[in-house]
Order: C-alpha cells, then sequence, then structure tokens
C-alpha cells in the first residue's frame, strides 16, 4: 500500500482536541436528558449462595419508584457473550460478591438512597470457592504441541524450573462506568453510554429486552478511558438501565460512581504460570513446557479468549524446537475477571521473560545474550508453528533500546539498591486465529455532494486516537486535506459493525478496511465522467482474510496473528532496603508497530501503557477478603501519580507490515506486556533476590529480602 | 449564595451544603468539571477558587460564598485556547480526555505561582491529578512547554 502520506506519520492535531481542552465534550453523565430518573444496582452481599427472601420495608411508599427484578425481563435474562452463563439479574443462585439482583429507579437521588436502604434480601450461604487449585468448574483449556517436549526434556543438559504468579488489576479507567437508557416509539431503546463496543452492547440489548435491531440503538458517548475494562462490562450497564427504562416509562440514568466501579466491575486475571525449560550447556534452547492457569471469577465473560491469547503468548517471542503449552481457566466465587489490556499475554510473557532470567543465572551467562540467541527470526516458527515471514523486529527493538538508555549509575545512597533489567516482548495484532474471519468487520465511507467524505465504523475514540488516525489514513488515501474527513458517530443505527475496539485490531484492521473503502471511493470518483448525480456516494468494505493466513482452532496450529508487534523494555529501579519501596526511575522502550500513523499519539499510549504496566508490577494490589475487593475505593486502589512515574522515552522503530495501512500494525496493548518483567529482572539486579511474582509491593520485598 | 464563576456573577438556588461539584454540573450547567471518585483522590474535579487548586466534590458550595471560582469552561478567551490548552492538544497531553479539565487547572495554577518550573515542580503540582492514558510524560511536556 504505497500512498504518498500528507499526513499519515504526521502529528495532526487531535480530532476532538479542542472539545476536551475546553470541556465541551459531553461523557455520559454530562448529557441533559429530560425527565430522566436516577437508578441504582442492588448487590449481593455473600459470594454463594441462593437467594431466600427479597423484602420491601412497607414503611417506604414505593409507588415513588421503579422497581426491576428478574421477573421483568421480557428478554433472555443472559449477558450475550461467549458463555450463556451470566444472568442480567440473579433469579436465585448468588455466584460472587456484588452480583446484581436488583434494580431501582427514582426521581431524585435523595428518594433512591431510601429506597436502596428499605430493600432487604436475605440468603442461604453456600461454601464459596476462592482457590483456583479446589475449583470444579473449568472455563476453558488449550494445548499448544510442538515437537516432543517431554524427550528433549529427557535429554536436555539442564532444565530449570520455576513457578511464577500475577495479581488482579483493575484497569482505572477516570470516567466510571455508565448508561442513559431512553425509551423510544414502537417498544424500541436507546443507550447511550461510555463503552468500547457498540455492537456488543447492542446484541446484549437485543436478546435481554427482546428487541429488534432497529428497536435497540446504541451510542457512544465520550468515552473517559477504557483499557478493556468497557469491553464487556457495559452490555450489563446497559441492558439494567433499559430494564429500568422500560418499567418506568422514562429515561433512566445508571452512572456508577468509583466504589461501585471498583467493587463490582471486571478486573485482569490473576494466574498462575509454571515452567520447565531444557537448555544444552551452551545455552541453546531444547524445550519449554509450560502450565497456565488463570482464574475467571464467577462467570466466564471472555475469558476463553484470554486463555487463548495468554498461551499463544506464553513461550515469548522464541524460537524453540519443542514446546508444549497447556492452559486451563477455571471458575471461582470472585466477581468476574475480564478484558484488560493485553488480554493474558501480560500474564505469560511475565513468566516467559523471567524464564530466561532464571536460565541465564543457572547457565551463569548475560539474559540479553540468551534472549539474542533465543529469539525469533524472520523464518522462524512460533510455538503455534507460525512461519514468520515479515516485519519480524526482535533485534531491532533490542539494538534501539540498548543504544536509548541511559547510562547506568549504582546507588550512592546506601540504603537505596538501584538495578536495571530488560525484557523482550512481542503481541500479536488483531483477533486470534481465525477471529477477524469469523467476524467480517465492516465500514463504510461516503463522499457527499459538497466534497466532504464520512467514515463510518462501529470503532470507538476511547482516548487512543481512533478518530484522528482514521481521517489520516482516509485522508491520504483519498487525495484530500484532513479537514474534508469527518467520522461518523459511533451509533448502531447510522453505521455498520466494524467489531470491538480491542486486541490491538482498531489501526490495523479497520483503519486497513478504511484504507481499502477510500481508494476504491477515489477510483470511483476519478471515473465518474460526468459525476455522479446522487449522493452520497458510498464504499462499504468487509473483511476478507488473506489466503495466506490459516489457522485450525482444534489443534491450535498455524498463523495465530497476521503479524506482531515487539518491543524491548529497560527499566532502571532504586529499592529501599528499609522500606521495601520499589520506584522506576528511569525506563525506556523500543517499539515496533509497523508505522505509527501518528507518531505522538503512540508514543502516547505507549507511555501510558507501560505506566499502566508498572502500576500493575509494583503498586497495585488488590486484597480479596470474602470474595470481595478489600481496596474498593480510590483512597486504598492507589494508582501511579505524575510524582510516581518515571520519565519514559519510546522510540518508534517503524517495520512495515505489508497487510496494514501504510504499514500499520496494533499499539494498543504491546505496551502492557513488557514492564513487569523488566521491573522483576531490575529488582533482582538491585537486591540479589527473585520474586517470581506481581506486584512487588513493600512487604513481598521486604520479605524476600530478609528470608535470603 | 453568590459566587463568581469565570468572571461572572452567580447566585445559584441552592442548599449551601451541596457539593461544588454538582452545583457546577447540574444547576450551572458547566459540566466540563468531572467526578472521578467523589473522595477527593483523583483530581478530575479540580477547580480554581481564588486560584487555588480544590477538589470541587469535597468543597460544599457554601463555602465559596464570595470567592472567584475558575472552571475549565473560563480558561480560553472568548474562542481563543490559552498557550496551555493548545500545547495539551500539540504535545498529546489530552488523550481520553476525561482528566484533561482538572489537569489543566492543575498546571494552571502552577505557571501561575510559579512561571518556570523544573520538572520536578511540575510532578508535584500534578501529582494530585490522576491520570491513565498518558503515563503523564505529554502532560508534563505540555506545562514545560508554557513556561514563560
Amino acid at each position: 500500500m504505497s500512498e504518498t502520506s500528507a499526513t499519515v506519520g504526521r502529528p495532526v492535531p487531535r480530532r476532538e482536541g479542542a472539545d476536551k481542552v475546553t470541556g465541551r465534550a459531553r461523557y455520559t453523565d454530562d448529557l441533559v436528558v429530560d425527565g430522566a430518573w436516577y437508578g441504582k444496582t442492588i448487590r449481593s452481599s455473600i459470594a454463594r449462595g441462593r437467594i431466600r427472601a427479597i423484602t420491601y420495608d412497607p414503611g417506604f411508599d414505593w409507588s415513588k419508584v421503579t422497581v426491576v427484578t428478574a421477573r421483568d425481563i421480557p428478554g433472555e435474562n443472559v449477558v450475550q457473550l461467549i458463555r450463556d452463563d451470566q444472568p442480567a439479574l440473579a433469579t436465585e443462585e448468588i455466584r460472587h460478591r456484588e452480583e446484581p439482583i436488583l434494580l431501582i429507579a427514582a426521581p431524585d437521588r435523595e428518594t433512591l438512597a431510601t429506597a436502596e436502604r428499605a430493600v432487604r434480601i436475605e440468603y442461604e450461604t453456600l461454601e464459596p470457592v476462592f482457590d483456583v487449585g479446589r475449583a470444579t468448574e473449568t472455563y476453558s483449556t488449550i494445548e499448544i504441541l510442538k515437537g516432543e517436549v517431554v524427550e528433549a526434556l529427557k535429554v536436555a543438559e539442564v532444565v530449570v524450573e520455576r513457578s511464577f504468579s500475577v495479581g488482579l488489576q483493575e484497569q482505572l479507567y477516570i470516567e466510571p462506568q455508565g448508561a442513559i437508557a431512553i425509551p423510544e416509539e414502537g417498544g424500541g431503546i436507546k443507550v447511550i453510554g461510555s463503552l468500547q463496543c457498540p455492537y456488543y452492547v447492542h446484541r446484549a440489548l437485543k436478546r435481554a429486552l427482546a428487541l429488534s435491531d432497529e428497536q435497540a440503538v446504541v451510542i457512544q458517548a465520550e468515552t473517559g478511558g477504557g483499557f478493556g475494562g468497557k469491553e464487556e462490562y457495559p452490555s450489563l450497564v446497559a441492558i439494567h438501565a433499559a430494564l429500568l427504562a422500560r418499567k418506568a416509562g422514562r429515561p433512566v440514568r445508571l452512572i456508577y460512581d468509583r466504589h461501585e466501579d471498583l467493587a463490582a466491575t471486571t478486573k485482569r486475571h490473576p494466574g498462575i504460570i509454571r515452567h520447565r525449560t531444557g537448555v544444552r550447556r551452551d545455552g541453546t534452547l531444547v524445550a519449554q513446557d509450560i502450565e497456565i492457569v488463570l482464574d475467571g471469577g464467577a462467570y466466564c465473560t471472555l475469558t476463553p479468549v484470554v486463555l487463548s491469547r495468554a498461551a499463544i503468548h506464553a513461550a515469548g517471542p522464541y524460537s524453540c524446537p519443542n514446546v508444549r503449552i497447556r492452559a486451563r481457566a477455571v471458575a471461582t466465587n470472585t466477581p468476574p475477571n475480564g478484558a484488560f489490556r493485553g488480554f493474558g499475554a501480560p500474564q505469560s510473557l511475565f513468566a516467559a521473560e523471567l524464564m530466561v532470567e532464571h536460565v541465564a543465572e543457572r547457565l551463569g551467562v548475560p539474559s540479553l545474550d540468551l534472549r539474542k540467541k533465543w529469539m525469533l527470526r524472520l523464518g522462524d516458527t512460533t510455538a503455534t508453528g507460525q512461519k514468520l515471514t515479515e516485519s519480524v523486529s526482535a533485534e531491532l527493538v533490542i539494538d534501539a533500546a540498548l543504544k536509548a538508555a541511559p547510562p547506568f549509575h549504582r546507588s550512592n545512597v546506601p540504603s537505596v539498591r538501584r538495578g536495571r533489567g530488560l525484557s523482550l516482548v512481542f503481541h500479536g495484532s488483531g483477533f486470534t486465529g481465525s477471529g477477524e474471519k469469523k467476524l467480517g468487520g465492516k465500514v463504510a465511507v461516503e463522499a457527499s455532494a459538497d466534497g466532504t467524505f464520512t467514515i463510518l465504523t462501529a470503532s470507538t475514540e476511547i482516548g487512543q486516537g481512533t478518530k484522528t488516525i482514521f481521517t489520516q489514513i482516509a485522508a491520504d488515501a483519498l487525495g484530500v486535506p484532513l479537514d474534508r474527513v469527518i467520522v461518523g458517530p459511533q451509533d448502531t443505527s447510522l453505521v455498520p459493525d466494524s467489531g470491538p475496539t480491542v486486541a490491538s485490531r482498531t489501526a490495523m484492521i479497520v483503519g486497513g478496511l478504511i484504507h481499502e473503502a477510500a481508494v476504491d471511493l477515489r477510483d470511483q470518483l476519478a471515473k465518474r465522467r460526468p459525476p455522479p448525480t446522487t449522493w452520497p456516494l458510498r464504499v462499504e468494505k468487509t473483511y476478507v482474510q488473506p489466503d495466506r493466513i490459516h489457522w485450525d482452532d482444534q489443534t491450535y496450529q498455524g498463523d495465530a496473528y497476521p503479524v506482531y508487534a515487539w518491543a524491548c523494555t529497560i527499566v532502571d529501579v532504586d529499592v529501599d532496603m528499609l522500606t521495601g519501596e520499589v520506584r522506576v526511575t528511569d525506563l525506556v522502550s523500543a517499539v515496533d508497530c509497523g508505522k505509527a500513523i501518528h507518531p505522538v499519539m503512540a508514543e502516547g499510549q505507549i507511555e501510558g501503557g507501560m505506566l499502566q504496566a508498572v502500576g500493575w508490577a509494583t503498586i497495585e494490589e488488590i486484597k480479596m477478603k470474602d470474595g470481595g475487593y478489600q481496596n474498593d475505593r480510590l483512597a486504598t486502589y492507589v494508582i501511579p501519580t505524575a510524582l510516581d512515574a518515571p520519565r519514559i522515552k519510546t522510540i518508534l522503530v517503524e517495520n512495515p507490515y505489508s497487510g496494514g495501512p501504510f504499514g500499520a500494525k496494533g499499539i494498543g496493548e504491546l505496551p502492557m506486556d513488557g514492564p513487569a518483567p523488566a521491573i522483576v529482572a531490575a529488582i533482582h539486579d538491585a537486591t540479589g533476590v527473585w520474586l517470581d511474582e506481581v506486584p512487588a509491593t513493600p512487604e513481598k520485598v521486604l520479605k524476600a529480602c530478609a528470608s535470603r | 449564595m453568590r459566587f463568581t464563576l469565570n468572571g461572572t456573577t452567580v447566585s445559584p438556588d441552592v442548599s449551601g451544603s451541596r457539593r461544588l461539584l454538582d452545583v457546577l454540573r447540574e444547576n450551572l450547567h458547566l459540566t466540563g468539571t468531572k467526578e472521578g471518585c467523589g473522595e477527593g483522590e483523583c483530581g478530575a474535579c479540580s477547580v480554581l477558587v481564588d486560584g487555588d487548586v480544590v477538589n470541587s466534590c469535597l468543597v460544599a458550595v457554601g463555602q465559596v460564598e464570595g470567592c472567584q471560582v475558575t472552571t475549565v469552561e473560563g480558561l480560553a478567551d472568548g474562542g481563543r485556547l490559552t498557550a496551555l490548552q493548545q500545547a495539551f492538544i500539540e504535545r498529546g497531553a489530552a488523550q481520553c480526555g476525561i482528566c484533561t479539565p482538572g489537569m489543566l487547572l492543575a498546571a494552571h495554577a502552577l505557571l501561575e505561582e510559579n512561571p518556570r518550573p523544573s520538572e520536578d515542580d511540575v510532578r508535584v503540582g500534578l501529582a494530585g491529578n490522576l491520570c491513565r492514558c498518558t503515563g503523564y510524560t505529554k502532560i508534563i511536556d505540555a506545562v514545560l512547554a508554557c513556561r514563560t
């Protein structure tokens, strides 16, 4: 795709930038809807059991409010996703704390709060399961086999075994979840909300409320961050708001406060990953035997897909002739875990990268030497047998990161030890395996009589720059200035289903479709003599998987992703030996994203992802008690501030991919993968102890140092 | 109840115990000020009261009687963006934008007090405002670009 790039590669102003810096941008809670009531979700206070009775205090005038229970659901009581296990509202069985049981709407917040206090729910409690080792239900299992691992481990000269664990993490978008539902004429419902995937919500609404395609309308308001947290959860918020609006016969606002958002919504899957790695004494990698167990929580949500990405990335960006990856995800009685930037890969790559460190230590060689010896090169095959034929950049990003890293000095404060760590990661762009083919994402580009063009897509702007990069791609393909191209609203009644805004697929897959449509439109306009008389002239494109991509869902063999993005991250940490506190002082990352459509936004997305990973690796610990999160307030769930954050230096390495618009690959999730293992390696460099788990909280660091 | 909001006197008919945040958003219809946590941790609701950054979710409107209150809507002069707003756009300091109003006000107050802050000064000055998108680097660069 060679195009004159008038705007691609240049930091043009963010499309909605002026609205965002002046306060004009309208997020869900900013929208004024006449006559709207306030809604609230009443949730379980136990982790497992049955609802015995719901009683409504007769002292409260219930005619002043609307109450919705599972009996009021006109369609199926299910949150449409992968498995039909999650009800929109519990009927009898309770599987986790904060499980939605009933909904109340009231004309004002005071009445709502009074009504909330006037509901009593009695339970019969059952013994909950919180330990993955005792789980009896499995959501999914995956086995990836390459070569003969058992034989190879028997003859390997050195075998290193190690187990790693990773913790829960909250996405912590700064705008909490929220939706406003508005009943429409003809029995329809319109939902405006903070969300990543309009058509996920559309499908969920249709099913739970028994609506037709046209009756359900989903519109994305300006959205204050997502990070996966607004991939599947907004379906539940939207169903709840819609149920209340339908019964109340008026609009209902269902806006979560931070406490409810932290207590009830999905988190990153915690997990345990075990490695057995066989090498020859010269460092040659001969076998990787890997087991992954992820805790899915009480309902399936997207867990099987998270597990899939975890498993495929588990061997790391390395070439090994014999690989066995056995992965499973199980059910426990915690709130369901779900989508979060990286989607399983940060968990498994954490283990893979630290395994390189442990093998290097055993062999007495620098870990960087092993990485360079093992790393995937052009023509190598991955664990799924995928032959890498282009845009393979392990070596490029390592060299770029090493060149950009600041000089390293040991600390001269006696109680503070400084260390440096490095990681190499890759991340598949787009949906796994046959995902894109099954989905068949669509976009349209329209030309109007006045010479303007409109991009019609369901891909959402959630801060990452979707609207801006789509405009750049279309404008350059059409050969028109940026201001002639607009992006239509993310409204399911107006735009086709481009698929969800997830999986590092927006720039590469959806951007690619927009590019194709725009090129087609340009050619059509050039050929039309005389010009068309009916406007708009519309070109629609549906994703067609290139013939060269082969994937087998049964055997987990083949081209797991069209292409991979690569990153090498170097971090310096200061470990306070008195308090155990870990402070990341410098972070340099060289990232290959194929082509940065907008370099400033690409850097910004990488820097934000890196800091989110620093938080996961150091301070973002979720403490569980009786199946609930103990630190379910922002005063206790702490994320990095400007004062905690290191200066992050991003080096964009551009190794183009022939299948992406202007060479672009995905960038959204990759930055989440690299920092955690680099930080743990840096802590080891500083202190001599291995943690093998994140977050590396002061308690864990002190304990590890003390037991040394 | 009377105070100056973005240069204009306002006298909302509300109880003095209501949160300033709610009065701004619901009674005075200025929704640029955001609620991120409602307990003074995130800074999304930051406004200036007599030039100082405060979390409007923790302030009862009665406390600003007679004060000068500035919200994000009061930064741009007519249609003209301030240098700081311009720098936020150009340098990629606003991503999802939900922390941006509060961040801009905190940065504005910082530059008013110290027109030539160091990077560390900026980090301290913005430490009460959480951002989950940017990793802060581009926000800090935008503020540093506006030193005079």
